[in-house]
């Protein structure tokens, strides 16, 4: 197991798990899904996939951040904006 | 040059849940319910930081009133760039009458304690709707205010501030300190991350109850009743033009 790269990786997991509790399918469902794709990779050693795998996990972090706060930013506008505007 | 920023930030039930009313009527149901910072006090937060890291203002002390889980509402204000957090302890029948006055009473009274000279809001708190704070509280303060802010900027001593308002916009000068209530286009709030929130762990919070601020909470109001709205009524599909005509006229509406 690459042993410098583990801290990052769990550090990833646990960020991603802390986003997942506003995913709008629910957190069981992020949660559950969250698991599965960083099991799939548990067997990788190569330094140079697995930073490339947490460089796709800190794109995924990114992609969630825009997600909520799009979700958020259309809500208000149609809760109190005036559809012209 | 404003110095020091206070940023009110509210805990609301959460925008994405479903309201649901209490069988007795007398409020909605907020145990077990997810909470959050209500979107305009985010905003808010975030222009105070933006202010900071502009290097126009020193320091952005945030502050939220209410019982003890309005501290996680403060410490993401924290993650965001706040410096330090002021919770005003309200508990009980106080914070289920507390409203907009109270509030701007204990705005005001911290403002002048902490000598602050710049207050951002967020326009209005998406569970009660009442835009009133931020109004109240500059009059209470006698300071100018640029309500509905959708662009700040520090010239010298005053601040140039773009409303929105119903016609487009509006564009006034104020004298600082004043008070500035944020609206949705304001800026984009950062999102409050793990790491920021573990980092924001060692940034102090102070207790102040509304007493020591000298701040009286009598409502001048009671809640008689709170109802669901009219449930929608389903639609009616009509086969032809005559039919529709036909329908409008049972309605009365032709």
């Amino acid at each position: 197991m690459s042993n410098p790269l583990r801290g990052e990786v769990v550090r990833l997991y646990k960020n991603l798990l802390y986003l997942g509790r506003e995913y709008p399918k629910g957190t069981v469902y992020f949660r559950e899904r969250l698991k599965v794709a960083f099991m799939k990779n548990k067997d990788v050693t190569d330094p140079e996939k697995i930073r490339k795998l947490i460089d796709r996990g800190e794109f995924v972090i990114k992609e969630l951040e825009a997600l909520y706060f799009l979700r958020k930013y259309r809500a208000m506008k149609k809760r109190y904006y005036d559809p012209e505007h | 040059m404003a110095a020091r920023v206070l940023v009110g930030v509210k805990r609301v039930i959460d925008y994405a849940v479903k309201i649901r009313v209490k069988p007795d009527n007398t409020g909605v149901v907020t145990d077990g319910v997810k909470h959050s910072m209500n979107p305009f006090c985010e905003i808010a937060v975030e222009e105070a930081v933006r202010l900071k890291e502009k290097k126009l203002v020193k320091e952005v002390v945030a502050v939220s009133c209410g019982p003890q889980q309005v501290q996680e509402t403060i410490r993401t204000a924290l993650a965001m760039g706040a410096d330090r957090g002021i919770h005003v302890e309200v508990s009980g029948k106080d914070y289920d009458s507390l409203g907009p006055l109270q509030v701007s009473k204990i705005l005001a009274a911290l403002a002048k304690k902490e000598e602050a000279s710049l207050i951002i809001l967020g326009k209005q708190a998406i569970d009660d709707d009442c835009n009133q704070t931020g109004q109240m509280t500059a009059a209470l303060l006698d300071w100018p205010q640029g309500t509905f802010a959708s662009e700040v900027a520090v010239e010298g001593d005053k601040l140039k501030v773009i409303r929105e308002v119903d016609g487009g916009l509006e564009t006034i000068k104020i004298n600082l300190p004043a008070v500035v209530t944020a609206d949705l286009r304001l800026n984009t709030p950062r999102y409050a991350t793990l790491p920021n929130i573990m980092k924001a762990k060692k940034k102090k919070i102070t207790n102040v109850k509304p007493g020591d601020l000298g701040v009286d909470l009598t409502s001048r109001l009671e809640v008689l009743r709170v109802d669901e709205p009219p449930q929608r009524q389903a639609g009616v599909k009509v086969e032809t033009v005559e039919d529709l005509v036909g329908k409008l006229k049972e309605a009365g509406r032709i």
